[in-house]
This record gives C-alpha cells, structure tokens and sequence, in this order.
C-alpha cells in the first residue's frame, strides 16, 4: 500500500456490506436474496439497512426452503439477473445440495455449453462460536470436489471487499465461504477497496524454513503460530489459498521448493478432505522437493460438539500448530 | 366445446402422431443399441404437451422432466436434434452431453430435461423471478409428475411463486404413478389440483388425453397469468401406455387397465372428433402418417450420419469459455 492511500478501520461484516451495497449500486441485474436479509438484517447483520436503502424487491427476504430459494437463485441467473443467495449456515446448505450440484453445477455442461449459471452463493461457515453439530461445519471442501463450481474462501478484509463483484462477473456458480467467527474481526482497509481477483493463493507472511497452507479463519491462527516460533528462528511462509477450486498449485508448490517442508491447517476433517487433496497433489508435483512427509492439522473427525473447551479441543488451534511446526523443525 | 378450426386442430394432431412415430422409432432405436442409458416414453400422453405448447408463444419458457422428448418436439426443436442427441451425437441439441433425459435448447427457451424428480420447478420459479423484476410479460410452463407432488421442492416451489406472484404455470402431468408406485399409495389427498388452495393459487383439473381440452384449460391458465394473477396450478389426468422405462416389467398394473386407457387414445380422440365432424378424411390421415414417417425416418438417417465429439473436448463448458483472465 502505498502512503497516499487513506485507510480506515473496519470489521470484516462492514466489508461485506460495502461489497454488497456496491453491487447492488453498480447493476441492476443484482439482489440479495434469503432467510433474513431483509426485515431482521441479516442472521450475522451482514445486511442489515440495506432493505431501506435498495427495496424488498431486492433484498428479498425468502421462507424457509434452502432448496427452493437456491434453485430459484438459478433460474433467475439463467433468466439474466445477477443474484446472491445467502445461506445462513453451510450445514442448511445441505438442504440445497441437490441444487447447488445436480443443477447449478451441472446445467452448462449437461447443455452443451448452452445454459451457464452466473449466481453467487454465500454462506456463513466454521466452528469456534458453541453452535454445536448443526450450525458449525466446514463443508467447503466437499464443495471444492464438485466440478463447474468456484469455491471462494476470503479471510482477509481485502478479500472479504473485492471477491463479491468479481465472483459476479463470473459466468458460473461461485460460492463464498465467510468463516462466523472473523465477522467481528476489525482491521485496516484502503478507502479505495475494491474488486480482488479470484484465482490466486497469497504468500501472507514470507519465510524460509516451512510453508502452512491454509485458508479462512485459520490463517490467522497460522500467522499467530509463525509469530511465536520466529523467536526460535524458525521462519514459517504461510500460504493463503482464499480459492479453493480450482486451487492455484503454483503458489503452494513454489513456496515448497524453497522451504521443503510443509504443514496444512485445515479446518475441515482429515479424511477425504482438502488436506488430502492438496497432500496429494504435493506428493504428485513436489514429492522431491520434501525433507520431510507432508503434514496435517485438521478438525478431530467428529461432529463440533457444544461446550467450549471440547469445541476447542477439535479444532486447529494456535498452540497445535505451533508443536507441529517445531517438531519438523527438530526433524531436520 | 369450442368450433374445432379444421387447420389448428390437423396441426395439433400432426404434432401428437409425429411425438408417436418418434417415440416409436425411438424404442426401436433403443433395442437395436443406437440408444443407450434411460429412455422415458411418453406414448399415450401427447395431448398433454401438445395442447399446453399452442398456447405457449416463442418468448415463454419451458422446464420439463426427464420424460421430455414431446415436450420438446411440441415447442418445436427438431427431430434431427432430438435423435441425434439420444445417439450421443455432435450434432444433438447438447452435443451428446444430456441424452434423452437433458433435452436442452436455447432457441427455443427449452431448459431441460431435468432427471431430479421436482428438481425443475424451483428453477422455473427464478425464471419467471427474472421476467418479473426486468419487467417482461412471458410465462415459464414447469411440467412435472404426479411423483414430484410429494417432493419438497413442489410444495417450496407453489409457496414461492405464489408468494411473489410469478408468472408460472404449473403444468401436472398425472399418469397415476410415481414411476411403479400408484398415487393411492404415496398421496394421503390424491386431488393435486386442491393442492393449489394451501397456496392461494388457482388451480384446475383436465382430461389430458383430451387435446382440445388441454388447449381450452391452459388457455384458461395462461390468461390467467399473463393478466398479472399470479401463477396457476392445473393437473392433467393421462397415462403412460408403456413402461416407466426399457426396464419396466409393469408388475405394478393390470394389461386390463392399460387397455381400457388406450380406449382413450389421445390421437384417436382428436381423429375421430375430426372425423365425426366431416373435416378429416382417411386419405388426409394418411398424408399426415406419411408426412410424420418422413421427418422420423429423416432424423435417424440424420442422427446416423452424426459424429461424435473429440474426446479432448470432454472437459468444455464445465466452466464457460467466456470468463474473463
């Protein structure tokens, strides 16, 4: 950032507004739609004020049928709008599944190249908030394995800005992940914010000795671990993927080249999950590259359960990372 | 009943026979191995979709089932496109992609051929959310079954478009069973038309083997719709002369029952009313039997002739090839 850039504070919920109302402002095509939006503001107040500003019309609130307002959200695409459907959770995203991978997912390719599908799903993601099995999932990598999806996963304020209006310009489904727990997250933001590309992982913090891939509410988690062991001298390259499909090999596999060793945080579970995707993919494009096995850190294989220190048992946490990382480290 | 007009009425005939010689052509298709994977035949439902299609114009929209191939001749994709698609050819309406359950077809606003039972009505229902906010004055027709009545997606369907009251018609084909499952085993109220009341939506019920009364009820709907009224429910009571598919044994219903539907033939009906009304005579039948042969026996020589698609193109259009860098 250069020092003419005026910046401001403002919380991750506020950019997604912004991102919102900018959209909205710019084309006509866009609306919001889903279970309150409008009326009640949001579920996380993402949207609250924007029904005073822009009309029902278009931040439409909608019943309770996941399936339903998802798969009207692609018939309008296919009928010229440009739609944003808001899921509250991505565990009532099941109730869209079918939609969202039997239609949405399927309909340009089914058609032979006739029909695409510019619609653009968000929903609230991740543990960290005792919602317990139901509301606290990381499905985005189940999502990230369906073909003729974009699967989108901002952390940043930057990325929470500038992925909307270029997920809208998208011609194909694309789906935005926003972690529940980064909603209240405050931090810096050009005045100028804007539109970010969608195809690129970011090196967030350069380092020599380990790579941490990792994307969404980890990330922070990652660099809190790379400030604690950059005491010891080790010096950690943490890797935002922010797309998880189709994923940015090249990034991550660089970044290997030069570290040779490597750690992936994942909030979602271990088994048949990104993590493997990406160990794979590792294995496949890097496997000489390695000093060391690739390593995990992921959500214990269990539904998240209530209570608090249980909640955070499961899940990826500053302190695992760090022992991870120290352990290669001591390995050679 | 209204006066039948002796050239709207011979057209609509001459689309049900063609919707039956193709079908017929197809099953044979299907045996000597040209077609493969699912074929749904629609033999015995035509006044269905063809009476509802003349009251279609070119600018309304079309959601169909995974049992489509007269719907999509009604609306008036060709023959040659159909076949050829059902061949796995290049030069099929999706280019092989869909088969005979994922007829789709721009041109015509023919959006599938959907295979995901009620899986099509939410998509209409946002079809016509898009006319209505950009401010156009069409009408997105749904087929579906009585099967998709029990489907979360109908009743969240029927609750959305009335809600917002989107121009859709909502277009029942009941042929009585859920593909081997008769409606009094999966229906605790088997009127599907009163179903349109927990809704607020106008609804009504019609013989569908009844061509001209399909025509004079979704005439009815249509009016209704584009009037501004809301969306509209009508269920057309048919039936399916053959099996659900090629792999139906049809243990589920007597010989008897289906023979005393085929008493019923659409196509005899509209003939003999014709008949009976001096406009039709035996030569103009078979003029119009020949004329169909010809466009079916056109579109296998036509689907023979088709090529298949590179198989490097295999991976095209799982995303769009106009997205920008």
């Amino acid at each position: 950032m250069n020092q003419q850039t005026a910046v401001r504070t403002t919380t991750y919920r506020e950019a997604v507004r912004e991102a919102l109302c900018e959209a909205l402002r710019r084309d006509e095509r866009v609306f919001l739609m889903g279970e309150d939006v409008g009326h009640y503001g949001g579920c996380y107040a993402v949207s609250k004020g924007m029904l005073t500003e822009f009309g029902p019309e278009r931040i439409r609130d909608t019943p309770l049928c996941e399936s339903g307002f998802v798969g009207v959200g692609i018939g309008a695409a296919l009928g010229g709008m440009r739609p944003i459907v808001e899921v509250m959770t991505v565990n009532f995203s099941l109730l869209a599944l079918d939609q969202i991978v039997n239609n949405a997912a399927t309909l340009l390719h089914m058609s032979g190249g006739q029909f695409n599908v510019p619609l653009v799903i968000r929903m609230a993601t991740g543990a960290g908030k005792q919602l317990a099995a139901q509301h606290a999932h990381s499905f985005e990598g189940w999502y990230a394995h369906i073909p003729g999806i974009r699967v989108l996963s901002p952390a940043t304020l930057e990325d929470a800005r500038g992925m909307l209006w270029t997920a809208l310009e998208d011609p194909d489904p694309v789906l935005i992940f926003e972690n529940n727990t980064l909603y209240n997250m405050e931090g810096i933001l050009a005045d100028d914010a804007g539109p970010v590309e969608i195809d690129h992982a970011r090196v967030r913090r350069p380092g020599r000795d380990i790579t941490l891939i990792t994307y969404s509410a980890s990330l922070f988690k990652s660099l809190d671990a790379a400030e604690i062991v950059v005491k010891d001298g080790i010096e950690v390259e943490v890797i935002d993927l922010r797309t998880l499909r189709p994923l940015d090999d090249a990034t991550y596999i660089a970044s290997i080249a030069k570290t040779h060793r490597v750690l992936i945080v994942d909030e979602g579970w271990r088994s048949g999950g990104l993590s493997a995707e990406i160990s794979a993919r590792i294995t496949e494009q890097a496997f000489y590259d390695l000093d060391l096995p690739v390593e995990r850190l992921c959500t214990a294989e269990v539904p998240i359960p209530y209570a608090g220190h249980m909640e955070e048992a499961a899940l990826p946490q500053v302190d695992k990372i760090v022992a991870i990382i120290r352990r290669m480290m001591d390995h050679g | 009943m209204t006066t039948l007009d002796k050239k709207h009425a011979t057209r609509l005939l001459r689309q049900m026979l063609l919707i039956r010689r193709f079908e017929e052509k197809s099953a044979e298709m299907y045996s000597a191995t040209k077609i493969r994977g699912f074929l749904h035949l629609y033999i015995g439902e035509e006044a269905v979709a063809v009476g509802v299609m003349a009251t279609l114009t070119p600018e309304d929209a079309v959601v169909a089932t995974y049992r489509e191939h007269g719907q999509a001749l009604a609306r008036g994709m060709s023959a040659d496109s159909i076949m050829a698609e059902m061949f796995g050819k290049k030069e099929g309406c999706c280019l092989g992609r869909g088969g005979s359950m994922h007829l789709f077809d721009a041109a015509t606003r023919f959006y599938g051929g959907n295979a995901i039972v009620a899986g099509g009505l939410p998509l209409a229902v946002g079809l016509a959310l898009a006319d209505a906010m950009q401010g156009r004055k069409r009408v997105t027709c749904c087929f579906f079954g009585d099967g998709a009545v029990a489907e979360g997606d109908f009743h969240e369907s029927m609750n959305l478009a009335s809600l917002w009251r989107l121009p859709v018609l909502f277009l029942c084909e009941n042929n009585l069973y859920a593909m081997g499952t008769a409606l009094r085993y999966t229906q605790a109220n088997q009127d599907i038309a009163a179903k349109g009341a927990s809704y607020n939506m106008a609804s009504a019920v019609v013989d569908g083997m009844d061509v001209i009364a399909v025509e004079e009820a979704a005439n009815i709907a249509v009016t209704h719709i584009r009037s501004g009224q809301g969306p509209y429910l009508l269920e057309c009571r048919t039936y399916r002369f053959r099996p659900h598919s090629m792999f139906d044994t049809e243990q589920y219903r007597t010989k008897a029952e289906v023979e005393e539907w085929k008493q019923r033939d659409p196509i005899e009906l509209l003939a003999d009313q014709l008949t009976g009304a001096g406009l039709f005579s035996e030569e103009e039948r078979q003029t119009l039997e020949q004329d169909v042969a010809v466009e079916v026996e056109d579109s296998v020589a036509f689907a023979e002739a088709g090529t298949w698609e590179a198989v490097e193109d295999l991976t095209r259009f799982v995303y769009s090839e106009r997205r920008k860098a």
